[in-house]
C-alpha cells in the first residue's frame, strides 16, 4: 500500500466533487494544508462547506478559495483578520455558521469518533442554543451539538514514516489531529518522510489508520501573523 | 487616579494563586502575564495546544509553529508541553482551568457577558470565549468601565449577543473592583481605584449592586 503521492493534485484524485463537506486543519495560519489548499483552488471545485477554525486571511489560507468564490458555508470559530470574508459575508454571499471553538474541536473529534452527538454547556443561553436540544443533568442545563463527519479532511503535519503515522510540531498541532479523524478519507501533506520504524512508537501523535494520502509539501515558508519579540539584555 | 491598563492587569494579578492554571484573553488580559506574583508558579495555558506559555521570543528564536492564541509568535519554559485544540477544550470545558481573565463589551448585574458579536458590525466570531465561560472555575472580566461614548459597561441586562449566561464572578474595570461570592447573589462593590469614590461609580454604573467597601 503506496500512501505517498506525488504532489497534491495527485493526491486528490477523485475526491473532490461539487458540494462536498471538507474538514480543515490549522489554527490562524498555523499549521494550515497550504499545498492542498492550492491543489483544491486549482481543481476548481464549488459549492463548498468548510469546517475549519478560521478562514485563513485574505489571499492566504483557506482566504484562497473564498477569492475564488468556491465556497458555499464555513464552520468557524473566529473569522477576523479577513476582509473578503467579511465582504461576502455581509453580502449574502457565504453562508457561517459559528461555532465556538471548542464545541468544534469536540464536534470533529467525536464525529471522527463515531459519535452522531453530545451535550455542552457552552453556548447554553446564547445565539449558538438556538434550535438545540437542551437537556439538564443534575441541575445544569445543557445543549446537544453534532458530530462532524466530513467527505475529506485536510491536514498538515510536520512528519509522517511511511505508513502514515504521524507527528505534528509544537501549537501547529492544533485542529490537524481532530480534523483528521472526522472524514471519510484523510489527505495529509507533511514537511519530511521518514523511513517506517525510525518515528518511536510511544511518540507518534496519530496512528497510520487516518492518514489515507500522503505527499511531502516542503519547502514551506510559514507565515506569521503577529511577530513579537523581545530584546535581549545587554551584557 | 483610575487605573491604567496595566494597572487593571495588576489587580487580575492579585487573584493569582500558587499552582493555578490560567488562560489569559486578549488585550488588557494578556497584561496579567507581567504581573504574576514573585515566587508564584501559574502555568499558562493557550487554547491552541499548549500549557505553558513563555515569554516572547527573541528574534532569532521566532518559530511559525509556536503562536498563541492571539496568533502572536511566543516561546516555550521547560515545564511547556503540547496538545491538539480537542484535548486543549477538554481541558478548559472539563473544569481543569483555574481561572480565565477576559475583555467584555457588556456585563449585565446577574453575571450575563457579551464580547463577541456586534450584529451588524463585528462578525469575528467566538473563538474560544464561550468555552471559556462555561467551563473554566471563576471568570474574571477587565475592562474600561464605560465605552469609548461613555456608556456604562456594566448594566442591568446586556443589549448584545451573549457570550454567556450567569459566569461572570470578578469584574475590574479601571474605577473599581466588582466581586460576587457566588452565582446566586448581586455582585457588591469592593474595592475602588486609587481617588475614585463610590459617588462616581454609582454615576457611570446603571447595573444594580451592593456597596461593601471595606475603608481603607
Amino acid at each position: 500500500m503506496q500512501k505517498l503521492y506525488p504532489d497534491a493534485a495527485a493526491a486528490l484524485d477523485g475526491l473532490l466533487f461539487d458540494g462536498m463537506t471538507i474538514c480543515a486543519g490549522g489554527f490562524g495560519l498555523c499549521g494550515i494544508p497550504e499545498r492542498l489548499i492550492d491543489a483544491i483552488q486549482a481543481s476548481g471545485v464549488k459549492d463548498l462547506t468548510i469546517a475549519s477554525n478560521n478562514a485563513g486571511i485574505d489571499n492566504e489560507g483557506l482566504g484562497k478559495l473564498l477569492r475564488t468564490r468556491q465556497v458555499k458555508k464555513m464552520i468557524s470559530s473566529y473569522v477576523g483578520e479577513n476582509k473578503e470574508f467579511e465582504r461576502q459575508y455581509l453580502a449574502g454571499e457565504l453562508e457561517v455558521e459559528f461555532c465556538p471553538q471548542g464545541t468544534l474541536a469536540e464536534r470533529c473529534r467525536a464525529g471522527g469518533a463515531g459519535i452522531p452527538g453530545f451535550y455542552t454547556k457552552t453556548g447554553v443561553g446564547t445565539k449558538v442554543a438556538e434550535g438545540k436540544e437542551v437537556k439538564n443533568f443534575d441541575g445544569q442545563d445543557y445543549i446537544l451539538e453534532r458530530g462532524i463527519f466530513a467527505d475529506l479532511a485536510i491536514v498538515k503535519a510536520w512528519r509522517a514514516d511511511e505508513s502514515g503515522n504521524l507527528q505534528f510540531r509544537k501549537t501547529a498541532r492544533n485542529f490537524n489531529q481532530p480534523m483528521a479523524t472526522a472524514a471519510k478519507i484523510c489527505v495529509v501533506e507533511v514537511e519530511e518522510i521518514v523511513p517506517t520504524g525510525s518515528m518511536d512508537p510511544d511518540a507518534i501523535h496519530l496512528p497510520s489508520i487516518y492518514a489515507k494520502r500522503m505527499i511531502v509539501g516542503a519547502p514551506y515558508d510559514k507565515k506569521i501573523e503577529f511577530r513579537t519579540t523581545r530584546q535581549r539584555e545587554a551584557a | 487616579m483610575p487605573w491604567d491598563r496595566n494597572q487593571i492587569a495588576a489587580r487580575a494579578a492579585q487573584e493569582l494563586r500558587d499552582g493555578y492554571y490560567v488562560n489569559l484573553g486578549i488585550g488588557i488580559p494578556t497584561l496579567v502575564a507581567n504581573n504574576i506574583p514573585a515566587g508564584m508558579t501559574v502555568t499558562l495555558q493557550s487554547e491552541n495546544g499548549m500549557l505553558g506559555i513563555g515569554p516572547f521570543p527573541y528574534d532569532d528564536e521566532v518559530d511559525p509553529d509556536l503562536i498563541n492564541a492571539g496568533k502572536q509568535t511566543i516561546s516555550e519554559l521547560a515545564s511547556t508541553s503540547y496538545f491538539s485544540s480537542s484535548d486543549s477544550f477538554a481541558m478548559i470545558r472539563g473544569g481543569h482551568i483555574d481561572l480565565t481573565v477576559l475583555g467584555a463589551m457588556e456585563i449585565a448585574e446577574n453575571g450575563d457577558i457579551a464580547n463577541w458579536m456586534i450584529p451588524g458590525k463585528m462578525i469575528k466570531g467566538m473563538g474560544g470565549a464561550m468555552d471559556l465561560v462555561a467551563g473554566v472555575k471563576k471568570i474574571i472580566v477587565v475592562m474600561e468601565h464605560n465605552s469609548k461614548a461613555g456608556d456604562p459597561k456594566f448594566i442591568p441586562a446586556c443589549t448584545l449577543p451573549l457570550t454567556g449566561k450567569n459566569v461572570v464572578d470578578m469584574i475590574i474595570t479601571d474605577l473599581c473592583v466588582f466581586h460576587r461570592v457566588d452565582h446566586d447573589s448581586p455582585f457588591r462593590l469592593i474595592e475602588l481605584a486609587p481617588g475614585v469614590t463610590a459617588e462616581e461609580v454609582r454615576a457611570k454604573t446603571t447595573a444594580h449592586y451592593e456597596e461593601a467597601l471595606v475603608a481603607a
